[in-house]
């Protein structure tokens, strides 16, 4: 029997990327194969994720908003940051949650739009994994359709009344600032919120079945009063959010093959070495039919990342691409992910293997940062000219 | 402070070692190449010494023009500088000559401390860190698992069979240290990116005052007659227990000289 090939080395994937881009990855493999992985199960069992622990490592090694430049932030370019997500995502799909919202919405956030005050006070802490933050967009009556947000702020003399609430808010419950959007007479406008401020609340989702590794929350706004200096100064629209997740979204296209990287190693692994009717399970030809297409699936969402990576670094990268991986890669991801639960029997449902806990996050990333029936649309609209989510205009 | 860290590049602890079947020599390309995992543990030692004080981190390895990666690989751990000694006439070195070629690299530069793993995964022999320091006629502070620097003294915990020695010298000194020194940081991207621009020298042996006739395989003092691989791994055997299963596991303990 000759020595099995890596998926990866199906396609050469090492020769797309730079000396730099390689090491990085290869720092954070390995971060994950120490600190991750043998613990992971155990924290989706019992629905923790040790957060404030792992954010010290995390922001020494400089994970947290690593491709922003200056503020502590280590300038790298989007394919390294890409391939961060892939690594922290074959650990866990809340883990790269954790470093997306950290890093792509709560950072980039004030990063982009924010004033100078805002950016010295908050991203040299939340690079250093000192401070955490979190994103406040979506409502429970206000998912793919943000502009129908309920939360608003009015103005109090200089200060602002901040009132409403938000779901589905990763690190929510943990966060020492909170970027909330709402509605102002200005516009949509983003406020950055020190999570001790009075009204300010936060309730932990429960009962998850999926990134039980991960702390979602509801964030609940109680006249809360902050002052002129708290309002992000560079946006008044839709777009300020819009351009924060579509930075997020850009993590998860790389993220998820980092998910089915692992599933399919995994299944590989488990087939070589266990045996029915004399053979190992992956003599049999419906085992590596199964192989070579998930292979195959993960090799081309491989090469998609990597070539929008490379769009994304030539400043090129337009938001209906980003759907495009998004969508592909997600769904190529989850797919694997169930075709190799399959191929380790029992041991697939347990969380002796990573496969079923992969699956389940799965789910969630299928639905969050962008459906994936909003992404189709966007993929629709780029192709008809027409947008099938917004009123019908000829 | 200005410590030297010599690294080691090896293949990948966990693959299978090969030795290329013309000179006996090792096949480097038969598995991934990494920084010995322990010279990994001196970088680290050498790093928190400089930023609990003050100082540089200089990386020094001789190997073929790949070693370079694994220069570059130390120093994305925080070091300032590398050095690389690169001859074709290395080709086939043993333990001596590279300690030679270490020697003769590290002299007049001016370290306080040179610091070492105290064994690669490859060869495991764990003699150059001493014979650097006897060719230097500098302490020989090996086997550390603890090191501690104040102004111009060092003192270490040498492990030993029955728990440790504490050993005390002056500066300058050459140290090896074991695994339970420390816990490597992980690369920072910062560090990565600037290892890229950290300053490095590439010296032949000439560079380095070196004659090839002193080193290289025709000039080294130990030779591999001959090699085999490593026969495929034998069924194991199998005890039913009849009553009897702990005699003949007796037994089988007595015939492998366990018991």
């Amino acid at each position: 029997m000759a020595t099995p090939q890596h998926p990866f080395d199906l396609y050469a994937i090492d020769s797309l990327f730079n000396d730099e881009q390689l090491a990085m990855r290869d720092a954070v493999r390995k971060f994950v194969d120490d600190r991750i992985k043998p613990h992971v199960g155990q924290w989706f069992e019992d629905g923790e994720f040790p957060a404030r622990e792992l954010a010290k490592e995390i922001g020494q090694m400089g994970m947290f908003g690593m491709h922003l430049e200056g503020y502590g932030c280590a300038g790298t370019d989007a394919t390294s940051y890409g391939l961060a997500c892939l690594e922290l995502e074959a650990g866990d799909s809340g883990l790269r949650s954790f470093v997306s919202v950290q890093g792509s919405l709560a950072m980039f956030a004030i990063h982009k739009f924010g004033s100078e005050e805002q950016k010295q006070e908050w991203l040299p802490r939340m690079a250093a994994g000192e401070a955490i933050g979190c994103f406040g967009l979506t409502e429970s009556d206000a998912g793919s359709n943000p502009s129908e947000m309920r939360t608003n702020a009015k103005r109090d003399g200089d200060d602002w009344i901040l009132n409403g609430s938000k779901m589905w808010i990763t690190n929510g419950n943990i966060a020492d600032v909170a970027i909330v959007w709402a509605h102002t007479d200005n516009g949509i406008e983003g406020f950055v919120v020190p999570t001790n401020t009075p009204g300010f609340k936060a309730n932990l989702v429960k009962h998850k079945m999926s990134l039980r590794a991960s702390i979602t929350s509801e964030l609940v706004f109680d006249n809360v009063r902050l002052p002129a200096s708290a309002v992000l100064p560079e946006v008044q629209t839709l777009r300020g959010p819009l351009s924060c997740l579509s930075e997020a979204r850009f993590g998860i296209l790389f993220g998820v093959v980092g998910a089915a990287r692992d599933c399919l190693e995994t299944a590989i692994d488990y087939q070589l070495n266990r045996n029915q009717f004399n053979r190992p399970l992956a003599a049999f030809q419906l085992s590596q039919q199964k192989i070579a297409d998930m292979a195959i699936a993960t090799g081309n969402g491989m090469l998609l990342a990597a070539h929008l990576g490379k769009q994304k670094d030539q400043h090129l990268l337009r938001p209906e691409q980003v759907s495009v991986g998004k969508k592909n890669n997600v769904r190529m991801a989850l797919e694997v992910a169930r075709e190799s639960r399959s191929m380790l029997g029992g041991s697939g449902i347990t969380l002796e293997y990573p496969i079923i806990r992969h699956m389940n996050n799965l789910e969630s990333v299928y639905t969050y940062e962008g459906t994936n029936e909003i992404h189709t649309l966007v993929v629709g609209q780029a192709l008809t000219g027409i947008a099938a989510y917004a009123d019908y205009k000829a | 402070m200005k410590i030297c860290v010599c690294v080691k590049q090896v293949p990948d602890s966990w693959a299978e070692k090969k030795l290329t079947a013309g000179d006996s020599t090792l096949d480097r390309a038969a598995a991934d190449r990494v920084v010995n995992e322990l010279d990994e543990y001196a970088v680290e030692e050498a790093l928190r010494i400089v930023e609990a004080g003050e100082g540089e981190v200089t990386i020094l390895s001789m190997g073929p023009d790949e070693a370079a990666d694994s220069v570059r690989k130390a120093i994305s751990m925080g070091a300032h500088a590398g050095i690389h000694i690169s001859d074709p006439a290395l080709h086939g070195s043993d333990a001596l000559a590279t300690s030679l070629v270490l020697a003769k690299a590290l002299e007049g530069r001016g370290f306080d401390l040179i610091m070492f793993g105290s064994e690669s995964t490859d060869a495991r022999m764990s003699v150059v860190p001493a014979m650097v320091s006897a060719r230097l006629g500098l302490p020989q502070m090996t086997f550390a698992n603890k090191v501690e620097v104040s102004g111009s003294n060092l003192t270490i915990h040498r492990v030993t069979d029955y728990g440790y020695d504490e050993v005390q010298s002056s500066l300058p000194a050459v140290v090896s240290v074991v695994e339970k020194t420390n816990e490597p940081r992980y690369p920072s991207f910062k560090n990565i990116m600037a290892a890229k621009k950290a300053p490095m020298e590439t010296l032949s042996l000439a560079d380095i005052g070196l004659d090839a006739a002193t080193v290289g395989l025709a000039n080294a003092w130990s030779e591999v007659k001959d090699f085999a691989e490593r026969p495929a791994k034998a069924k194991g055997t199998v005890i039913t227990d009849e009553g009897n299963g702990a005699e003949k596991i007796e037994e089988f303990l007595v015939t492998q000289k366990f018991i």
